[in-house]
């Protein structure tokens, strides 16, 4: 089970998902900077969290323009699962592979706690290690979390159930409280809370530990 | 040539931005400022020039990073 986490210039959360990928596999990822132009052939792609680029011009925008995300972008269309977390989200989101955008927080704070998600479809890749309906407590640590998409686009996410997780008590004013989004095709997720700080008791809580076995297990 | 890039939020896109800002200004007596939006404006000397080309090089800057058209629309202005 090879994996892969790409790097760019102020991701700050690049080892702690590349720990989290190892627990869950056995196998250190390949580290992969924002410049390369060549993916090395992996089962699974993390787009890290952090503040790429120094959220300069809009959260996420210029890491998705970097050389390596054309890569990246074309193994997700051909059906490679991807994975952004936080910044990895909005990158995601600026690439156009998951719809939509993420702003600044409603109340305008930098918002970082412990948040409990609840578990809106577990048929995917990403979420099948949970029941539906069960409530996960995840990290969060964001300025620009508020997720926001038209009205269509929406209904389109809710009725195709590609709302994957939802805050309970939504911290950032995101529209219907989504926390985490997944593609028409199923193999790219972007979520704003961080799996990768709770998978230890050390760390403060092993969801996220769970989140990642359970993905891993799906695409192996 | 110089672009001049205005770059504001779409109508019914929240502003949390722009509305701490009202609350600011009526809080300093500025009765009557209604529906205060932050945008963003980006300043550019252009090599072209012909300001149909400059104007052609800016929208493609616009289309392919300085806005995003999920929530932002943008316009510019060619300067001498």
């Amino acid at each position: 089970m090879k994996t892969a986490v790409i790097v760019f210039p102020a991701s700050n959360c690049d080892r702690d998902i590349a720990v989290a990928l190892e627990q869950a596999t056995g196998t250190k990822p390949a580290m992969v900077w924002h410049g390369d132009t060549d993916l090395p052939d992996a089962d699974f792609y993390a787009l890290p969290g952090g503040f790429s680029y120094g959220d300069y011009l809009r959260a996420g925008a210029m890491a998705a323009k970097s050389p390596i995300m054309q890569a990246v972008i074309d193994k997700a269309k051909a059906g490679a699962p991807v994975i952004g977390v936080c910044n990895g989200f909005q990158v995601l989101c600026e690439t156009g592979l998951l719809p939509g955008a993420l702003m600044r927080n409603a109340g305008l704070d930098f918002v970082c706690r412990t948040v409990t998600l609840k578990i809106e479809n577990n048929q995917s890749i990403f979420t099948r290690g949970f029941e539906k309906g069960a409530y996960v407590n995840f990290p969060v640590a964001h300025h620009d979390g508020n997720y926001y998409a038209d009205d269509e686009t929406l209904d389109r996410l809710e009725g195709e159930g590609r709302v994957a997780l939802r805050y309970v008590d939504n911290p950032n004013g995101s529209a219907r409280d989504i926390a985490g989004l997944i593609n028409d095709s199923g193999n790219v997720m972007g979520l704003m809370p961080h799996p990768e700080r709770v998978i230890s008791p050390l760390l403060g809580g092993t969801d996220g530990a769970a989140f990642f076995k359970g993905l891993i297990e799906a695409v192996s | 040539m110089k672009a001049k890039i205005t770059i504001t939020l779409k109508n019914g896109v929240l502003d949390p931005q722009g509305a701490a800002i009202e609350s600011a200004l009526a809080g300093l007596g500025f009765a009557g400022a209604e529906d205060v939006r932050q945008g963003k404006v980006i300043e550019m000397k252009l090599a072209e020039t012909d300001e149909a080309a400059a104007r052609a090089k800016a929208e493609d800057m616009c289309k392919k990073l300085l806005a995003n058209p999920v929530m932002e629309n943008y316009s510019i202005e060619i300067l001498a």
